[in-house]
């Protein structure tokens, strides 16, 4: 399965879905008009990925802004990776957010409440986004 | 005509208004003018959180002008594009000000409004509940959101959503919103 290398834009993350190490990562701002259109191949992925799954797979996700459109296309993510971890895989999330950022950490507990993964919230100093 | 030039100059100047536009919004516009309250924020305001506040609440407040933009007759013909919207973002003592409005349909417009009182109604916790079970209803609209834009500009301000209609030709309506960020 190839993986996925996208570079991050102003709007968009940093995609880095890695099969062989079972490490996903999304990095940056994810702020598109329309969300569906970028995050459609991300979700397919993972559904393929769910057949060949690693013993343990790690979702980093370290975001500085995302808008609306972008959070359910990020919950439906997280669902498809529920399926691999129901499967009977490790699944983690890392979930990442800058110093004070309150509205960011909300965020992440608000996923942790809905999706049965466990999550790591990990404070960090500043999003590096490469962009 | 020219000494209006001045006029709007200066209008502006002392509304501490740090960005304006008027007209239609297009993709690469909003990439534009997000850098620029970005670059603005940076200069003029030392709390992060403020900082980041602001910026989610211009963001969704852009793209909420971007997707829904039309007079009834301009919508009826498919011609989102010919939508024409109005921002305003300004500073002020307590804190920061982001100003919209846009055409919609009249016949929305009590849906709408029974919406903003509904979010208005609510305090932080119960907002927060309403934003978890709006993302988590399985619905998704055309623009993706689903519902949540106007729930997330509220949680972000902290504070009431100020609204007002006024009615326009044809069965469209002009819709104001004012969002307040404090420091």
């Amino acid at each position: 399965m190839a993986p996925i290398k996208i570079e991050g834009t102003p709007k968009t993350p940093s995609v880095n879905f890695e099969e062989s190490t079972g490490i996903l990562e999304l990095r940056g701002r994810s702020i598109p008009e329309n969300s569906i259109e970028f995050y459609k191949p991300l979700i397919d992925w993972i559904d393929r990925y769910s057949r060949t799954a690693q013993q343990a797979t790690v979702l980093r996700v370290q975001l500085e802004y995302f808008n609306t459109s972008s959070s359910k296309c990020i919950l439906d993510l997280f669902k498809k990776l529920e399926q691999v971890r129901s499967a009977g895989n490790d699944v983690s999330v890392l979930w990442h957010y800058e110093v004070e950022d309150e509205d960011m950490l909300e965020a992440g507990e608000d996923y942790q409440a809905i999706i049965n993964i466990p999550f790591k919230m990990i404070q960090i100093e500043e999003v590096d986004d490469h962009t | 005509m020219l000494e209006r030039v001045y006029d709007l100059y200066t209008q502006l100047e002392n509304g501490r208004v740090m960005l304006s536009f008027k007209g239609c919004l297009t993709t690469d516009l909003i990439t534009a003018l997000l850098e620029v309250t970005e670059h603005k924020m940076e200069t003029i305001e030392a709390d992060a959180k403020v900082r980041k506040k602001v910026f989610n609440v211009v963001m969704e407040c852009l793209q909420n002008l971007f997707h829904h933009n039309g007079t009834a007759s301009n919508l009826d013909a498919g011609k989102k594009e010919e939508g024409h919207g109005v921002v305003m973002i300004a500073h002020n003592d307590t804190g920061y000000c982001v100003l919209t409005g846009n055409f919609m349909r009249a016949a929305e417009v009590d849906a709408l409004r029974v919406r903003l009182d509904t979010i208005n109604s609510l305090g932080p916790d119960e907002l927060r509940g309403l934003y978890k079970e709006t993302l988590n209803n399985g619905r998704f609209s055309a623009t993706g959101g689903g519902g949540l834009g106007m729930i997330d500009i509220a949680r972000k301000s902290g504070q009431k959503l100020e609204y007002g209609f006024v009615p326009d030709v044809e069965g469209s309506a002009f819709f104001s919103l004012n969002v307040n960020v404090t420091n």
